[in-house]
């Protein structure tokens, strides 16, 4: 069977990479190229599996940075202590080759038909399926009212940073950048909390529907800070990546 | 519903062994804690990947609903914490 990818059924594919991107010193973007790509969805993911030489595998879960309609493309946060991100992100070079499965996940999607307006939250690395959530956005010609609250520890840890700047049209990008911060730095210097949120978030009332994306302690953090404010929980979907040091 | 801890993922992360389980997406269905009686939608459940398998908890009283453990291309699962999973 090896090789055959049954459509409708989820298989391990064997992706090319075709170009790598450097996005800040610690994360890099890998476009992938899979032969007979189904497509994907805003917000999904895929898995990545990597086979060592003696046999032993390991698999990860990564989020899918490109937009609907966009060839599939990742963006890896290296993890100093990780099994796979080291490689993703120092060794893979364009034409090797990787085990991938996907699109996965039918939750943490969100498409132009669902409205808003919409509010996407990121911790770190999380902003990667909301990046396809905005590109979806523009690619559509959506004018659903959008703002971003993206937390970074500092201004060169943005990923996406030129292309986040460059968003107009309804889309309103507010940074919070908790540890340093450059020169002349008006906006916020410390973890989302309660006040924050009070401040960015669309009022409950809007009816606002909320994209919650990072590290578990700053997904916990937000949803029940969403919910606090009037938010229905079935209004804010979360994706939470663990403990990844943000 | 509890907080989670720093180091639990939630049941978006396990969206592919489920489809490999259950032969569809299962991270919108919802499943029901046969312990407390919880209602959760899957991608909202507590996962925890600690090398030798997945444990999938309530968020309400942490009972084990799920595990799956893989031995090579085998997957072992066990459901007796979920009293209906749709």
């Amino acid at each position: 069977m090896a090789g055959t990818a049954v459509r409708g059924r989820l298989t391990w594919q064997t992706a090319t990479v075709g170009s790598v991107t450097d996005e800040t010193p610690r994360v890099r973007t890998l476009l992938l190229e899979v032969p007979d790509w189904a497509g994907h969805r805003a917000g999904q993911h895929v898995d990545i599996r990597l086979t060592a030489d003696d046999g032993y595998q390991a698999e990860r879960a990564y989020s899918i940075a490109s937009a609907p309609g966009e060839p599939l493309a990742i963006t890896v946060e290296r993890l100093d202590d990780g099994e796979v991100s080291p490689y993703l992100t120092e060794d893979l070079q364009p034409g090797d080759s990787l085990e991938v499965r996907g699109p996965i996940g039918g939750y943490f999607v969100w498409e132009p038909a669902f409205g808003g307006p919409l509010l996407l939250l990121a911790g770190g690395s999380g902003v990667v399926p909301l990046r396809a959530m905005l590109r979806c956005r523009a690619s559509a010609g959506s004018s659903v009212p959008t703002r971003l609250l993206y937390s970074s520890r500092s201004w060169d840890d943005v990923i996406y940073r030129a292309e986040l700047d460059g968003l107009s049209d309804g889309v309103e990008v507010i940074h919070a950048l908790t540890r340093s911060q450059p020169p002349g730095w008006t906006g916020y210097t410390r973890r989302v909390d309660q006040q924050m949120l009070a401040e960015v978030a669309w009022p409950a009332a809007e009816q606002p529907l909320a994209y919650v994306c990072g590290p578990t302690s700053f997904v916990e953090a937000v949803a029940s800070g969403l919910v606090g404010l009037g938010y229905p929980a079935g209004r804010v979907k979360t994706e939470r990546f663990g403990a990844t040091g943000q | 519903m509890k907080a989670l801890d720093d180091y639990a993922l939630d049941g978006n992360a396990i969206g592919g062994l489920l489809i490999e389980v259950f032969g569809t997406e299962m991270t919108t269905a919802t499943g029901t804690c046969a312990h407390c009686g919880a209602v959760s939608v899957v991608a909202e459940l507590a996962v925890y990947r600690p090398g030798l398998g997945t444990v999938v908890r309530c968020r309400s009283c942490d009972a084990v609903l799920m595990t799956f453990v893989q031995i090579h291309s085998v997957t072992c699962v066990d459901l007796q914490g979920l009293a209906s999973l749709a």
